[in-house]
């Protein structure tokens, strides 16, 4: 327990800040979550190595001299041929089982990616380097790194695309059509095998979005992808699924709980409190539900 | 059909008892193999009878695991000056003493894990599906990076429990961890076994196939749940107890509440030997094991990505297992009736 940041309030400022704009890239791989939760009916626990990969990318771009800012082009084109091979391997396989084998199976998947990026990218924390420098608030009593900044226009510049994308164009529509009634869809000319293998490319793209963000902005582990899976479940079972100004708010706010519990709790319990947040969260849910049930009754 | 599994039973506790002598190089791999079946069967118990697959029975294996170690040394010596500077060194449990902590140890961590399961059981049972499994997977990852940030259990640098006393041959610290390991699994076996010829697992099962309904037949699902994970915690717990002696030291993520191995292997184990059934989960536990031994020694670095691809093509090729493939390909051995003309039927629409 510390109790610094009671005594020096403008440490709070500093918190949500960093929470926020960590939040918002934190939507944003939920955004992708949401979407093959959606239209899929699955939950990928590689989501998050996925993220990590994609942060691989860019930091290998970031050794061969290229600027990584530039990751966040490349990172997505690489990761959406990724995700449409993973689907064409195996989550075609399971798209229409039961949804603890697709858990399980993206579980192998993950356990396969983590040890996989160890052996290629070796296991030391790394991070790409923007030198994007940092902005001072505040008198100097709040320090903001410009990469954050980027990070979270970046993130914000690729989910309203997305949204538009999905709004406006003929794949996004047979993919909300698919995602409504996947067997309407197939009668009205649907091809939705193709629309699965394109939104798990989507979303593995996204991920690779926010896996240079990542990239950039904090650092990559081969181990460290199943935090960023359970924050992304976390974000969308609060703002529900469709939902997507819930998805941003839900992010900012994991964002803030984050760096609160940083500070006030310590870093070594930083990961270990989102998990039990989840838990809280879904034991919360339940009760609310089995109200609303009572009540029906 | 009585007698030949009388015969079976008896000859599997026959090379049980004489295992540590006939193989004596392999004790501590048999010791292993005892407790990964326990596992299997407890996860059985509510992830294959009851359709709660549960990621975070890891929990109790862990949370068994630093009871018992802890019981034991705080019985004799401060534990935090333990934990704190390799106490191991200091101070020595004679044999007694050893023994003693072991088998309270072991009461505890069979005991609280049952009690945590039964008090987070209410809240966490009503959640369904993947909402359940997710849940889970999070309170065992929690679990272990919360314990891994208490420093009276040793915090990141773990945990050291009590060496085994010399009490003569260097054989005894082998054979005692085999013989406790062994016994727990006939215990468990035994308890599963005949909680299995109850209405109980008519319960257990009658959850599994549609929950609604069997809450409008009556059944207090909710009271049953709990138990069934009860007694799959008691186990659970147990086996943690022993690896952990086995062990001798305990990390919170790498040997605890180490999701990414046994957290896993058990859900594996279950699978991969047909979940739902009795022999299933002793039966998968084995194959893995020798498996896993093949693989951790002779591909090293390699165990995981093996692993991984191995969940990949277990629950996309054989999601029903070992026993579930026997039983579809010679139903009668299973005691199941099957009208040869509507057999033919079958195979004369495909």
């Amino acid at each position: 327990m510390d109790l610094l940041i009671f005594q020096v309030p403008i440490l709070m400022v500093q918190a949500s800040l960093d929470g926020i704009l960590l939040g918002i890239l934190f939507a944003l791989i939920a955004y992708g979550m949401a979407l093959q939760w959606g239209v899929m009916n699955i939950i990928n626990i590689a989501q998050g190595d996925l993220v990590i990969l994609g942060g691989y990318i860019t930091y290998f771009m970031y050794l061969s001299g290229i600027h990584p800012a530039l990751g966040v082009i490349v990172a997505p084109a690489i990761m959406y041929f990724v995700g449409v091979g993973l689907y064409k391997l195996v989550i075609n396989k399971v798209v229409d089982r039961d949804l603890f084998i697709s858990i399980l199976a993206t579980f192998g998947i993950s356990i396969l990616f983590m040890q996989l990026m160890n052996f290629a990218f070796g296991a030391d924390v790394v991070l790409a380097n923007s030198e994007f420098g940092t902005t001072m608030l505040f008198n100097n009593s709040v320090t903001l790194p410009n990469s954050k900044l980027f990070s979270a226009l970046i993130s914000i510049i690729f989910a309203i695309g997305l949204v538009v994308y999905m709004k406006k164009s003929k794949l996004g529509r047979a993919i909300r059509a698919t995602a409504q009634n996947a067997r309407a869809a197939k009668i009205l000319g649907v091809d939705t095998e193709k629309v699965y293998a394109a939104t798990f490319g989507i979303n593995a793209a996204l991920c690779g979005v926010a896996g240079s963000l990542v990239a950039i902005t904090f650092t990559i582990h081969p181990y460290m992808g199943l935090p960023y899976t359970i924050r992304s479940f976390m974000i969308v079972i609060i703002a529900g699924l469709g939902n997507l100004p819930g998805v941003a708010v839900s992010g900012m706010g994991l964002g803030m709980f984050e760096e609160f519990a940083d500070y006030i709790l310590g870093t070594e319990f930083r990961i270990g409190s989102v998990f039990l947040l989840l838990v809280l969260i879904l034991v919360y849910r339940r009760f609310k539900l089995s109200k609303k049930r009572e009540y029906l009754k | 059909m009585k007698n030949n599994n009388i015969i079976l039973y008896a000859a599997i506790l026959i090379f049980g008892v004489l295992a540590p002598f006939i193989l004596p190089a392999f004790k501590v791999q048999l010791s292993i193999l005892c407790i990964l079946i326990v596992l299997a069967l407890t996860w059985n118990i509510q992830g294959g009878e009851m359709g709660y697959n549960s990621f975070g029975n890891i929990l109790f294996y862990g949370l068994g695991m630093y009871i018992c170690a802890s019981v034991q040394v705080g019985m004799f010596f401060p534990l935090a000056e333990w934990t704190e500077s390799g106490g191991e060194k200091t101070f020595v449990h004679s044999p007694t003493q050893f023994f003693q902590g072991m088998a309270f140890g072991l009461l505890a961590a069979a005991i609280v894990p049952t009690i945590v399961a039964g008090l987070i059981g209410y809240s966490i049972l009503g959640l369904r599906g993947h909402y359940f499994a997710i849940c889970t997977l999070g309170l065992g990852v929690a679990a272990g990076e919360i314990s891994g940030g208490i420093e009276i259990i040793g915090a990141g640098q773990g945990f050291t429990t009590p060496p085994f006393p010399d009490v003569g041959s260097l054989e005894s610290r082998g054979q005692f961890f085999y013989f406790l390991s062994f016994i727990v699994l006939v215990l468990t076996f035994i308890a599963v076994k005949s909680v299995y010829s109850t209405r109980f697992k008519l319960v257990l099962n009658a959850i599994r196939d549609n929950e609604d309904k069997a809450e409008a037949m009556g059944i207090q699902t909710m009271k049953y749940k709990i138990i069934g994970w009860m007694i799959s915690a008691f186990f659970c717990g147990l086996a943690g107890g022993i690896m952990g002696g086995l062990v001798g030291y305990i990390d919170s993520t790498d040997v605890a509440f180490d999701g990414r191995e046994m957290g896993v292997f058990m859900v594996l184990m279950a699978i991969l030997g047909g979940k739902g059934t009795l022999w299933g989960p002793v039966i998968g536990a084995t194959l893995f094991h020798l498996f896993k031994e093949g693989f951790w020694t002779y591909f090293l670095g390699w165990q995981y990505v093996a692993l991984g691809v191995l969940i990949v093509v277990i629950v996309i090729y054989f999601p029903e297992g070992l026993m579930g493939w026997l039983r579809e390909k010679y139903p009668e051995r299973f005691g199941e009736v099957v009208d040869e003309a509507d057999r033919k039927a079958q195979v004369e629409l495909k």
